[in-house]
């Protein structure tokens, strides 16, 4: 049982890690310049801003569950 | 980091943090959170109505990864979060109109914080005994313990009134395979209206009303309810979002961000649930309402929303 916690520890943190590796990048890749044409949508379109925003936050909830997923998958298998 | 569209300045590490904090509350207990997140953004510096919009786009992408783990453990009945939404958002735009009369009458703060703290109290008295005399019959008489989806049927110590309202001849009955539940189409109307009349009146998803009468009123199994009030929350909270974006007061990057650490946070909260009973869940739950009370009398006794 105890072993069990502490892999399930050990693959949680690997995970972690590799996450935030990967969540910095899309902050500076994907984010900054998402930012200039976003405030403009909003400022001049607000209905398409509006649908933007909605398609945005399930989207990358939908990516973002896949790859955590994933990654979870690969480190349990590896640390098995 | 700026962003521009709220014109403030907050740390992204703090946002996915708290993201990462309401996640795992979210995915634990079907809620969307509102109450720690709202606060947090106006710490920051986030004008109101900025916070609010916000913070519902955030709950959308928090419910969405919270949902699917949910849904991938079977905790999820889309026939009933489809038919709950209908009255939610029926529920929510009467909230809202509520807000706009009590507006003209000038007394809205008053009134809205009496009642919410009303709400919050009463909610967690009653989960508290429930829970509590629950756990006890369990202790004194022990069920054989079972795996799968059987694992998943719940005991309530108020069973019997939920039996009766399940027994209520309203037709349409409608019959909902998922949850093992056959009730009156009127009945799951009327919490969900009741549930969006809260969310549009005190603000937030109203996750902490939604939850608790999903299981006591409707006598949906506590694990079903958190995955089906997360499903549900998705379609009210869009919505809430969209009619937010399109007043303005909506930053999409800000909750995007938050969501970054929400969809960590979600899934632990979500897996976390498998090692708990639905007594137990429901015990761990009730001290939600009361930080919200507790925040509401802050903001009475200061003068000022945090």
């Amino acid at each position: 049982m105890k072993t069990e916690t502490i892999k399930t520890l050990k693959a949680f943190v690997v995970e972690l890690a590799i996450y935030a590796v990967l969540v910095v990048g899309y902050f500076f890749l994907v984010l900054r310049f998402l930012g200039g044409w976003l405030h403009q949508l909003e400022i001049h379109h607000r209905y398409t801003y509006a649908g933007v925003a909605i398609l945005l936050i399930i989207g990358q909830a939908v990516v973002l569950e896949n790859v955590t997923t994933l990654l979870l998958r690969i480190i349990r298998g590896r640390t098995e | 980091m700026f962003f521009p569209i709220s014109n403030s300045h907050i740390s992204p590490i703090y946002l996915a943090i708290v993201g990462f904090l309401i996640g795992i509350l979210g995915g634990f207990f079907g809620v969307g959170g509102s109450f720690i997140a709202g606060p947090a953004l106006r710490v920051m510096g986030m004008d109101w109505n900025f916070a609010v919009g916000t913070d519902l786009a955030h709950i959308v992408g928090k419910s969405v990864v919270a949902a699917k783990r949910h849904r991938a453990l079977g905790n999820v009945d889309l026939k009933l979060g489809l038919l709950m939404a209908v009255g939610t958002i029926g529920g929510a735009e009467c909230g809202a109109q509520l807000i706009q009369a009590l507006k003209r009458a000038g007394n809205v703060n008053f009134v809205v914080s009496i009642v919410s703290i009303a709400v919050y109290v009463s909610i967690s008295t009653f989960m508290i005994w429930e829970s509590g005399k629950t756990l006890l019959q369990n202790k004194r008489s022990p069920r054989e313990k079972v795996k799968g989806a059987k694992s998943k049927q719940d005991q309530s110590a108020f069973q019997h009134v939920t039996r009766s309202i399940q027994r209520l001849n309203f037709p349409p009955m409608i019959k909902l395979p998922v949850s093992g539940v056959t009730i009156s189409l009127w009945v799951i109307i009327l919490v969900s209206f009741v549930g969006g009349l809260f969310s549009g009146f005190l603000g937030g998803g109203a996750g902490y009303i939604r939850m608790p009468s999903m299981v006591y009123v409707l006598g949906i199994p506590t694990h079903l309810a958190v995955g089906t009030d997360l499903f549900e929350i998705i379609i009210s909270a869009s919505y809430g979002t969209f009619s937010h974006a399109i007043k303005g007061n909506v930053d999409i990057l800000i909750a995007l961000v938050m969501n970054t650490g929400a969809a960590i946070g979600a899934q632990i909260g979500a897996i976390s649930t498998q090692y708990f009973a639905g007594p137990t869940i429901r015990l761990a739950f009730v001290p939600l309402p009361l930080i919200g009370a507790a925040i509401v009398i802050y903001t009475l006794v200061a003068g000022h929303n945090l």
